[in-house]
């Protein structure tokens, strides 16, 4: 797989990062070469084998379904830009 | 041409945990703005998720409710996307190994004729927060969105159906049917005006006959089966005349207004919508043993179709009566603690008259009915013994309506007794064939033909002598006794 230039501008539109024109040049080859070597992994033989959904054998723990948490809203407010009545304040969304 | 509607269902249902699907936070609805939001919520650097079993366990339920697969192993994915009710910038959904396969839903329409609705899959999710930029909000002049984090991390589930209803009675009836399904297995309180239950409808036309589908769009965030219905009608009318004109559907997500009853398209997003799945590096898979799904499976409770067949068999009501009153776990529940003290057809009635038009009129839910259960067989036990009328009947409801109690102390104190005593009513019919000389002799020599109608008199001054307490079938069987007696 080949990666362009145009992959990287809309990725990180995406992924909302700016990069500027130097820095997109350098990703793009960053990620090309990373691609390279995930190329080299395609060729070996996984016929037979199930995907795995994560890197260790391990299964996830479940928690019973009991309230833990209190309020701690002024403390997580204190640090907030933007508060009002309780709401956090962003810049207006349209849909 | 003739057009065929193709209707495919998303539909959200939050689940009725007492906390988060990954956090310990609580889920009560109607807290204050972000009290109930907690740092894993909030996407603090650092958290990591822990999910509720309970979580999946209400999944597992309903999957074994439509006779679907449950996944033995399941997964988590982050889907990704920026939105401030989304603090994480991903929402933790699962993609390629949903908790619950194929499965299907069975539907009874009004003409009696039954269709089976296949489901793709559901899976767990996180509900979003919520943005607030319209109303009371506005008025700081501010120009900015207020955000409450207080529903992130709700536990979902996601229904896909496959685009199986060819018209809005289907959709209706299935939503209606899964509604039904989720509140009798207690997965969700089924309360759609706070959100409980949000259905995205994806609607195309095609030429009738044709086998291909035509463009669909998606109305989102439906939020009442009248909605539903309404925006349906609209959405496929619009296409119908979109294409008629020569134009063409496109691919969009439409938003419907229930209070203009309008659509319109949410504005295009510049970039399709590219989420970037990729699996969930914070959470293992998930897996359970047969014996815990056998366990779960054993312990649901009585699903709608059962519960209908049993009420029809129980109770000996019609299919229909049957299938008002088992639909909805909560009204099922009334019908059946009313119908215990009382009796079951009378129960039947006045749940599905008076008592629902009054719900309806006053958009309440039977959970929050003023009249109880219990309170309603206390009158429907009155009104069976004879004690009242069924006219009495009302105005206890009404009473009872009101929080004025229950039946019997609402009987004693307006003295709605009705007068059942046969010697106070021939007295009553006496009284009134002696002051009536002239009505009377008109009866007499009346046509045979003509003579019933000619009770209405009789019947309205005997009722108006007793103040409207006497046993109207009563005053009727004496009334006609000692007229013809006099033929």
């Amino acid at each position: 797989m080949t990666i362009e230039r145009a992959d990287i501008e809309k990725l990180a539109e995406l992924a909302r990062i700016e990069l500027n024109d130097a820095t997109i040049t350098e990703t793009t080859r960053s990620i090309a070469d990373v691609l390279a070597l995930v190329d080299q992994l395609q060729a070996a033989n996984t016929e037979g084998v199930t995907p795995m959904a994560h890197p260790t054998d391990a299964v996830q723990r479940l928690r019973p379904d009991v309230v833990t948490e209190t309020n701690q809203r002024e403390a997580f407010q204190a640090i907030a830009p933007a508060v009002e009545e309780g709401l956090y304040l962003v810049p207006k969304v349209i849909d | 041409m003739q057009w065929e509607t193709v209707i495919g269902l998303e539909v959200h249902v939050q689940l009725a945990t007492q906390s988060k699907i990954f956090s310990g936070a609580s889920t009560a609805f109607g807290a204050e703005p972000n009290t109930q939001a907690c740092a894993i919520d909030l996407a603090m650097p650092g958290t990591l998720p822990v999910p509720n079993e309970q979580a999946f366990r209400d999944a597992i339920m309903f999957g074994l409710a439509i006779d679907a697969d449950i996944a033995r192993t399941s997964m988590f994915e982050r889907k990704n996307y920026f939105y401030p009710d989304l603090p994480k910038a991903y929402q933790t959904t699962q993609l390629e190994k949903p908790i619950v396969g194929r499965g299907h839903v069975d539907i009874e329409l009004a003409d009696g004729s039954k269709k089976s609705i296949r489901i793709h899959h559901a899976h767990l999710e996180e509900d979003a927060g919520k943005s607030l930029h319209e109303g009371s909000f506005e008025i700081h002049g501010h120009g900015m969105t207020g955000i409450d984090l207080n529903r992130a991390g709700t536990p979902l589930i996601e229904i896909v159906s496959e685009p199986d209803m060819r018209n809005a009675e289907e959709a209706v009836a299935f939503a209606r049917k899964l509604h039904s399904i989720v509140t009798s297995l207690g997965i969700c309180d089924g309360n759609m005006s706070q959100g409980s239950m949000r259905f995205d409808v994806n609607i195309s036309v095609r030429p009738k006959g044709s086998d291909t589908f035509g463009t669909r769009t998606e109305t989102k965030n439906l939020n009442s089966f009248k909605f539903m219905e309404d925006a349906i009608a609209l959405e496929v009318e619009r296409q119908i005349d979109l294409i008629e004109d020569g134009g063409k559907v496109i691919q969009e997500t439409r938003l419907y207004n229930g209070d203009t009853k309008q659509a319109r398209a949410m504005r295009s997003k510049e970039e399709a919508n590219d989420y970037r799945y990729f699996p969930c590096p914070d959470l293992l898979p998930i897996v359970f043993e047969d014996d815990y799904i056998e366990q779960i499976r054993q312990s649901l409770p009585e699903l709608p179709d059962a519960r209908r067949d049993r009420f029809i068999e129980q109770y000996g009501l019609s299919r229909y009566d049957a299938n008002s009153l088992s639909g909805d776990a909560a009204v099922a529940q009334f019908f059946q603690t009313a119908a215990a003290g009382s009796d079951a057809k009378l129960a039947a009635n006045w749940i599905m008259g008076e008592l629902s038009a009054r719900l309806n009129a006053e958009d309440r839910v039977i959970q929050d009915s003023p009249v109880s259960a219990d309170q309603l067989a206390g009158m429907i036990a009155r009104l069976k013994d004879g004690t009242i009328s069924s006219k009495m009947a009302k105005q206890v409801f009404d009473a009872m309506w009101n929080g004025e109690g229950d039946a019997d102390g609402i009987i004693e104190a307006r003295g709605l007794k009705q007068v059942s005593d046969s010697g106070a009513i021939e007295a009553l019919v006496d009284d009134v064939i002696a002051n009536s000389p002239q009505q009377v002799d008109n009866y007499r020599n009346a046509d045979d033909a003509k003579r019933p109608k000619m009770l209405g008199y009789f019947v309205g001054q005997i009722m108006k002598a007793s103040k409207g307490q006497a046993n109207p079938q009563q005053v009727n069987d004496v009334l006609l006794e000692k007229l013809n007696a006099l033929l």
